[in-house]
């Protein structure tokens, strides 16, 4: 097999005296479903920040696709297939629904809104949300502002997509939902990260699990491995 | 907003209708003031709809107006006296001049938070202020008095000459607005005022995008800017580079309402109209106060503006 | 250019620079830690100066005018604050823009209003170390500048240990950083917030006071302060305490030089210039978080 997907090596992030990362590495295949977890402040944002384009890392290099990609804007690194979902999210509250997925159909697919309207809607359907697509997004409820920033996040039809504690908050048929919602864009063919607080989901999702700590990888395995881990035990509970 | 005023036929019938009318006023109006009162309520509409590009559409507040306008002024005066340049030239001199600060001011500062852009603009007007007062072939602190050349036919008072030219740049800029708002640039830029971080993450260049408001923003000021000397036939540092001139601007935008291009040519009617009432019957202060009341006032009870206040009537 | 010319404005500098610092660590507060887009804060300061005019034409000494208006401006700090907090910080999105039109507005309507009320001519206050200077050598140093001097070091020490050394203060510098740990820790963000507006808006008070001491005021004189405020702030670093004497000093002594230098002409462009040297080159500032 040629180069992974992604290759981060030897990433490392700070923040004034504050290490937020540090020598991060990971490689990660096309077509694999891999979990991101460790205790707040742990650095898992910071690392996604980094990967999408938030924020760029201070030393280390992030491959994607055998391209270089730490000193491009994120914008580019949407446009180069890279997409991601919010914690909290962040939808275009004065547009609705369906304007919100335009935005990237326009700047990352290019289309003309006629046929950005049609591949939408398709999307909508997809996530259940057809319903509420000439609502302001403003108005969702936040099951439905979940299922919007990984609508959105589709439109610009990554290759690799983060999925940021899509889950959060969320009660449990909900998290079946959203937890579908991911399975069936990875059978698509759509890498995905996900960061996740909620141990089932990501046990059930996963095929490979990193946990973080203070900045660092403590463990890395499959999920059975990672949470009879006693370090990963450790960092949750504390020392 | 339906009907006639989102089509483009309708938009066009209607910009042409308001050409129109003013060719007919310059012809059978004979009251010179009227000129000189309706020049200054097409200013402040192309200035307003200007402002709105960059602070409505991308919701980058700055108070920078007078920076852009009194480029676009003292560009003309130094064509004026290097070359006693035409009318037309200046404006576009002006705009020019004032698009490159644009591009200029933007690029060393639009990285940062809205806050810092909107200090910074503060830091060029009065930094251009000094230079000016300081320059002078373009006659320093004291200002220049300027000849007013014969007005081109077939008009026949040079103030109604510029109401006219006034009318053409307001009917200008705001097609210029009306384009932008409507086209792939006009979600783009509404996309990074809802959320900056996700717009970027969703594929918008979001500075490039900051940086062509700015620019266009600058232009549009600069060129409205161009004509004032020789509305005044005269010039100075002071009066041109006047946070006045901010207050019109951001307060027509906002009083109107910043989402629609339609929103800044109502406030600023109003607020050039009231500007000309309270100046003349009771001070110059007491309107700039009324329009800060105003601004306050409309900023906390109806940020939507006019237009806001119409659309949930419906 | 002599030597002594050039100590002269350094010396000179020095002793505005400290005023400077003074002048700003009221923003410091309200902008640099609370994140509040206060450009209304020199148009307050103004509006102070105007009051310490009124207070001292009944023969008090300015100084003491101006910490009589302390407590009240720190009410109307108060004020003010929970006001902008109920009206645009609590909805979030799109405060900020509207936040700035809002202080924007403030700023105008206090500017014309003290031109409606005292006309645009400048006002000065009297005081037996105004007017005369203390002869150091070859060099003659204004009694004014040094008191303000004085009272600027002074002020700006009692408010960084305030910050560093109660209970309000820390939580003070915690609510910029950190405000879910301040909630955690049983503080209510919000009227901590409300506190410190209320110290910055007080100390804006007596640096009201010092500045009609060091020079005539006039209602327009809050536009040019918006520069030297925003210069030193933003040079400082947000939210540095230190920083803001740091800066206030640099911009003080370069305000002296290029006066003495160029002339009264060009000074007022200085700490704009500067302002945008430091946001294109290095935004963080010196010391910033």
């Amino acid at each position: 097999m040629s180069e992974p997907l992604l290759r981060v090596a030897g990433v490392s992030k700070h923040f004034g005296g504050f290490t937020a990362l540090s020598d991060v590495n990971i490689d990660l295949a096309e077509g694999e479903r891999f979990g991101l977890i460790g205790p707040n402040g742990s650095g898992k944002t910071t690392l996604i920040n980094c990967i999408s384009g938030a924020l760029r890392n201070d030393g280390g290099s992030i491959r994607f696709r055998g391209e270089e990609i730490s000193t491009l804007p994120a914008y580019q690194r949407t446009r180069r297939g890279i997409a991601r979902s919010f914690q909290i999210p962040r939808p275009f509250h004065s547009m609705t629904v369906l304007e919100n997925l335009l935005v990237p159909s326009a700047y990352v697919i290019h289309l003309k809104d006629e046929e950005g309207e049609v591949k939408a809607m398709e999307i909508l359907r997809g996530m259940g949300l057809a319903e509420r697509a000439r609502s302001p997004a403003n108005q969702l409820s936040q099951v439905e502002l979940r299922k919007l920033e990984l609508a959105r996040a589709m439109a610009a039809r990554p290759k690799l997509l983060i999925s940021d504690e899509a889950m959060a908050g969320l009660a449990g048929a909900e998290v079946d939902e959203v937890l579908q919602i991911l399975f069936k864009l990875n059978e698509q063919g759509i890498t995905i990260i996900m960061i996740e607080h909620i141990m089932q989901a990501v046990m059930r999702f996963s095929q490979r699990v990193i946990c973080l700590d203070a900045g660092k990888i403590i463990c890395e395995g499959a999920p059975a491995q990672i949470v009879a881990n006693p370090d990963v035990q450790k960092a949750y509970l504390g020392a | 907003m339906t009907g006639p005023i989102r089509s483009a036929r309708g938009f066009w019938a209607g910009a042409a209708a308001a050409v129109l009318v003013a060719a007919l006023l310059c012809f059978f109006v004979s009251y010179e003031y009227f000129f000189f009162a309706a020049y200054i309520v097409l200013l402040f509409v192309t200035l307003a709809t200007a402002w709105n590009i960059l602070g409505g559409y991308a919701g980058y507040v700055n108070f920078g107006t007078p920076a852009f306008f009194g480029v676009g002024s003292y560009t003309a005066v130094v064509l004026i006296q290097a070359a006693g340049a035409p009318l037309a030239l200046q404006i576009v001199a002006g705009a020019v001049m004032a698009g490159l600060l644009g591009l200029f001011a933007g690029a060393l500062t639009l990285r940062l938070r809205g806050i810092f852009f909107a200090i910074a603009t503060v830091a060029l007007i009065f930094i251009l202020e000094t230079v000016f007062i300081n320059w002078r072939y373009v006659g320093g602190a004291t200002g220049l008095q300027l000849l007013r050349p014969e007005p081109l036919p077939p008009f026949k008072s040079y103030t109604t000459m510029l109401f006219f030219v006034m009318a053409l740049l307001a009917v200008g800029s705001v097609a210029v607005a009306r384009y932008i708002e409507g086209s792939w640039i006009g979600r783009g830029l509404r996309a990074l005022r809802d959320n900056e971080e996700a717009a970027e993450a969703n594929g918008v260049p979001t500075l490039k995008l900051k940086l062509f408001a700015c620019t266009v923003m600058g232009a549009i000021m600069g060129a409205a800017g161009a004509p004032m000397p020789m509305y005044l036939s005269f010039v100075e540092p002071a009066s041109t580079f006047n946070l006045n001139y901010t207050i019109g601007a951001l307060g027509g935008a906002i009083i109107g309402g910043t989402s629609h291009w339609s929103g800044p040519i109502i406030g600023a009617m109003l607020v050039g109209t009231l500007q000309q009432i309270i100046t003349v019957t009771i001070s110059g202060e007491v309107n700039v106060l009324v329009l800060g009341v105003l601004l306050v006032l409309f900023v906390i009870v109806a940020p939507d503006g006019i237009i806001g206040w119409f659309r949930r009537k419906r | 250019m002599s030597i002594d010319l050039l100590l002269e404005a350094i010396l000179f500098g020095i002793l505005l620079g400290c005023f400077y610092a003074a002048v700003s660590i009221g923003l410091s507060v309200s902008f640099g830690l609370l994140d509040v887009p206060h450009v209304a804060h020199p148009a307050l300061m103004v509006f102070g100066s105007y009051c310490t005019y009124l207070l001292a034409s009944t023969g008090l000494d300015p100084i003491i005018c101006g910490v009589i208006l302390m407590p009240v401006f720190f009410v109307l700090g108060v004020l003010v604050y929970r006001f902008y907090y109920e009206t645009f910080e609590k909805r979030g999105t799109e405060a900020g823009v509207r936040g700035l039109a809002f202080f924007f507005g403030i700023a105008f309507i206090i500017e014309i209003g003290l031109i409606l009320v005292f006309g645009v001519d400048q006002r000065t206050v009297e005081a037996a170390y105004i007017g005369s200077s203390l002869e150091l050598g070859e060099y003659r140093v204004p009694y004014r500048m040094l008191v303000a001097f004085g009272v600027a070091l002074a002020l700006t020490l009692a408010l960084a240990l305030y910050l560093s050394k109660t209970f309000m203060g820390r939580a003070i510098k915690a609510v910029a950083q950190d405000e879910p740990a301040l909630r955690l820790m049983g503080a209510n963000p919000v009227q901590v917030k409300q506190w410190a507006f209320g110290i910055a808006t007080g100390v804006s008070a007596l640096a009201g006071a010092m500045l009609i001491i060091v020079g005539p005021v006039e209602p327009a004189l809050d536009r040019l302060y918006i520069g030297r405020t925003f210069c030193v702030v933003v040079l400082a670093g947000l939210g540095s305490m230190t920083g803001t004497l740091a800066a206030g000093l640099i911009l003080g002594i370069a305000e002296s030089v290029v006066l003495m230098l160029f002339g009264a002409s060009w000074a007022p462009a200085v700490a704009f210039s500067l302002l945008l040297l430091v946001l294109g080159v290095r935004p963080q500032g010196l010391f910033g978080r």
